[in-house]
C-alpha cells in the first residue's frame, strides 16, 4: 500500500517540478507584457521604428537600439563563425589526443569567464588598443568604405562591442561544432581518404556538407547569445543615441540600454519602455531558439548517411 | 613540374607529386594552418585576459582586501569582504532552490514522462536556457522587487532560474547513463519504481549530478545582469539578511566600479575580478575532473 503511495508521490513531485519550470517561462512573458503595457498602449508597434529615445520628453523608440544590437551581433557572428568552426575542426579532426585534451577544456574555460570581467578587460585593455591601433589601421586601409569611419576618442564603439561579443561567442561555436564533427562516422572519412582526398578535401566534401544543418543551428544559437548579452556590451559600446554608418561610432543595444537606464529610471513610461525592450529581447530569444531547433529537426531526417 | 609533363605520363618514372597534387597539398596545409591558428588564437585570448586580470588584480590583493569592508570612497585600503559573503549567500540560496528542482525535472524526464510530455518539457528547458539573463532580471524585478524592495533573495531567484535548465540537462544526461540492467534487476526483485529511483538510480548518478550542479554554480556566480536590478542598492556592510536587504555581491561591485572613473575603484575592480576568476576557473577544473571520473565509473 505504502509502495503505491510512494510511486504516485514521487511521480507527482517530479511532475510538479516540471510544471513549475513551464509556469516560470509563461510567467516571464506575462510579467514583461504587463510591465510594458503603458508603453505598448502609447507607442504600439511604431515603437520598433521610432528613432528617438528622450526620457525627458516622454518619447521612446527602439530603432537605434535594434540597429546597434543587429550590427554588433552580426559582426560578432561574421568573425566568430569561421573561427569557431576552424577550432571545432582542429579539435575534432586535426589535433593529437594529448593536445585536444588540453586545448578543448581551455576553449571551454574562455566561455566560463563571466561577461562582467570580459567587459572590464574590454573597456580597460582592449578599447585603448582598438582605438589607438586597430581602428586607425582599418580606417587608413579601408577608409573609403563608410563602415570604417574615422576613429573616435575613447575606443567605446559598436566595433569594440562586436569584438567583445566575438570573444564570448567563439567558444560556444567551437565546442558545439566540435561535438557535431565528432559524430561524422570514421568510415565515411576513411572512404574519402581511400579515394585519395586530402584532409581538407575530406572536410570540404564530406564533413562540412553532412553537418551543415548542425553548424547553422549552432550559429543561430550563438547569434541569440550575442543579441541578448547585456553587461559586457554596456561596458564597451559607449551608450550612443544615434544611428551611424561607421562601426567606430558609439551605439547601444536593447540589452545594454536596459542595463544602463533601468537602475536610474525616471518616469513610469520610461520604465515601461525598457520593459518593452525586454519583451522584444524575449521574442528574439524564443525565435532564435525555436529556429535553431527547427533547423536541426528539418535536416536530421535527410542527413546524407545513416549512422 | 608543369602540367605539360604530367600530361605525357611515364609509368617508369619515379613517383613524385604532380602539379595538381602539389596544389592540393598546399591547399590542405593552408587549411590545417588556419584551423591550428584559430585554436591558438582562442587559447591566446584566454591567456591574455586571465593574465591581465591576474597582473592587475594581484596589485590590489592582500589579506585586508579579502577580509575587510570597504572604506569611505576616496580613501585607500579596505576590501570586498561583504561582497564575497553576499555572493556566497546569494549563490548558496540559489543552489538550494535550483538543485532539487533541476534534479526532479531530470528524474521526471528520464523515469516517468511519456514521450509526448517529455518533448515539450525539454523544449521549455532549452528556451529557458536560451533567454538573455537580463530578461530574467526584469522578470524577477517585476515579481519580487517592484513595489517592495531589493533583496538578496530576489537575486538568488534570478540565479536559480538560470541554474535549473543547466542542472536539469546535465542530470538528465547522467541519469541516462545509468545502465538499463540496474533498473531491470531492481524490477526483477519486485522493487517498486520509487524505491528503485531513490535507492538505485539516483545514487548511481549522484556524482555526475553534483558536478553538473557545481558547473551551474560557476556559471551563476559570475552573472551580473539580473543582479543589478534585484540586489544592487546596498550598504557596503557584511549582512546575512537574505530577505530584508539587498546583499552586496562581487559581480555588481565590479560592474559599478568599472562604470566610474575612480582609479582606486578600478584597482579594486581588478582585485574583485581576480577573486571571481580564480573561484570560477577552480570550480570548473574540479568539476570537469570529477565529471570525467563519474562518467567512467558509470560507463564501465
Amino acid at each position: 500500500m505504502s509502495d503505491r503511495i510512494g510511486d504516485r508521490l514521487l511521480r507527482a513531485v517530479c511532475l510538479a517540478a516540471s510544471l513549475l519550470v513551464a509556469i516560470v517561462l509563461v510567467e516571464i512573458a506575462v510579467q514583461l507584457l504587463t510591465g510594458a503595457l503603458p508603453a505598448i498602449r502609447r507607442f504600439g508597434p511604431g515603437f520598433v521604428t521610432g528613432t528617438h529615445w528622450r526620457p525627458n520628453f516622454d518619447t521612446f523608440g527602439a530603432a537605434t537600439l535594434l540597429f546597434g544590437t543587429l550590427v554588433s551581433s552580426v559582426m560578432a557572428l561574421a568573425l566568430a563563425t569561421p573561427i569557431g568552426i576552424s577550432i571545432g575542426l582542429y579539435l575534432s579532426l586535426l589535433a593529437p589526443r594529448s593536445v585536444r585534451d588540453v586545448v578543448g577544456p581551455l576553449v571551454e574555460m574562455l566561455a566560463a569567464i563571466p561577461s562582467v570581467i570580459v567587459g572590464l578587460w574590454g573597456i580597460l585593455v582592449l578599447a585603448p588598443i582598438v582605438q589607438g591601433h586597430i581602428e586607425p589601421v582599418l580606417h587608413g586601409a579601408l577608409g573609403f568604405l563608410p563602415v570604417f569611419g574615422s576613429p573616435q576618442t575613447t575606443g567605446s564603439s559598436i566595433f569594440t562591442a562586436g569584438l567583445v561579443l566575438t570573444i564570448m561567442v567563439v567558444p560556444i561555436i567551437a565546442s558545439v561544432s566540435r561535438d557535431i564533427f565528432m559524430t561524422v562516422p570514421r568510415d565515411v572519412q576513411d572512404a574519402a581518404a581511400a579515394l585519395g582526398a586530402t584532409r581538407w578535401e575530406t572536410v570540404r566534401g564530406v564533413v562540412l556538407p553532412s553537418t551543415a544543418s548542425g553548424i547553422v543551428a549552432t550559429s543561430v544559437l550563438a547569434l541569440g547569445r550575442a543579441l541578448g548579452e547585456a553587461i559586457a556590451v554596456t561596458q564597451v559600446i559607449g551608450a550612443g543615441n544615434a544611428i551611424h554608418g561607421s562601426l567606430f561610432a558609439t551605439g547601444d543595444t536593447l540589452a545594454s540600454r536596459i542595463a544602463n537606464q533601468f537602475p536610474g529610471v525616471t518616469t513610469e513610461l520610461h520604465k515601461a519602455s525598457l520593459f518593452y525592450l525586454a519583451l522584444i529581447l524575449l521574442v528574439i530569444g524564443l525565435v532564435t531558439n525555436l529556429l535553431a531547433q527547427q533547423i536541426v529537426k528539418r535536416f536530421a531526417q535527410n542527413r546524407s548517411f545513416a549512422v | 613540374m608543369s602540367t605539360a609533363v604530367a600530361a605525357e605520363f611515364d609509368p617508369t618514372g619515379p613517383l613524385v607529386a604532380s602539379g595538381n597534387l602539389r596544389r592540393r597539398r598546399a591547399v590542405n596545409r593552408f587549411a590545417e594552418a588556419i584551423a591550428t591558428g584559430a585554436a591558438l588564437l582562442a587559447v591566446a585570448v584566454l591567456a591574455i585576459m586571465v593574465g591581465a586580470v591576474a597582473v592587475r588584480g594581484a596589485a590590489a590583493l592582500n589579506l585586508d582586501f579579502l577580509t575587510h569592508a570597504p572604506r569611505v570612497p576616496g580613501e585607500v585600503g579596505g576590501g570586498i569582504a561583504p561582497a564575497i559573503v553576499g555572493t556566497a549567500i546569494i549563490v548558496g540560496v540559489a543552489t538550494l532552490v535550483a538543485m532539487p528542482l533541476g534534479v526532479l525535472v531530470a528524474l521526471y524526464l528520464t523515469e516517468f514522462a511519456p514521450p509526448r510530455v517529455a518533448g515539450p518539457i525539454r523544449l521549455t528547458l532549452d528556451l529557458l536556457n536560451g533567454l538573455p539573463s537580463i530578461v530574467i532580471g526584469l522578470f524577477v524585478f517585476g515579481l519580487l522587487v517592484s513595489g517592495r524592495h531589493q533583496s538578496g533573495f530576489a537575486g538568488a531567484v534570478c540565479l536559480a532560474i538560470i541554474m535549473v535548465p543547466l542542472i536539469a540537462r546535465s542530470s538528465q544526461e547522467m541519469l541516462l547513463l545509468v545502465p538499463r540492467p540496474m533498473r531491470d534487476a531492481a524490477d526483477a526483485l519486485g522493487v517498486r519504481r520509487w524505491r528503485t529511483v531513490l535507492t538505485v538510480v539516483l545514487p548511481a548518478a549522484a556524482g555526475g549530478i553534483v558536478t553538473g550542479t557545481v558547473l551551474a554554480i560557476a556559471r551563476a556566480a559570475g552573472e551580473t545582469a539580473p543582479l543589478i536590478f534585484t540586489t544592487s542598492i546596498f550598504a557596503d556592510k557584511t549582512s546575512f539578511d537574505v530577505f530584508g536587504t539587498a546583499l552586496p555581491n562581487i559581480p555588481t561591485e565590479i560592474y559599478t566600479l568599472s562604470q566610474q572613473d575612480d582609479p582606486t575603484g578600478i584597482t579594486k575592480a581588478w582585485g574583485a575580478a581576480l577573486v571571481l576568476v580564480v573561484f570560477i576557473l577552480l570550480t570548473n577544473i574540479a568539476a570537469r575532473a570529477l565529471l570525467a571520473r563519474s562518467q567512467r565509473r558509470l560507463t564501465q
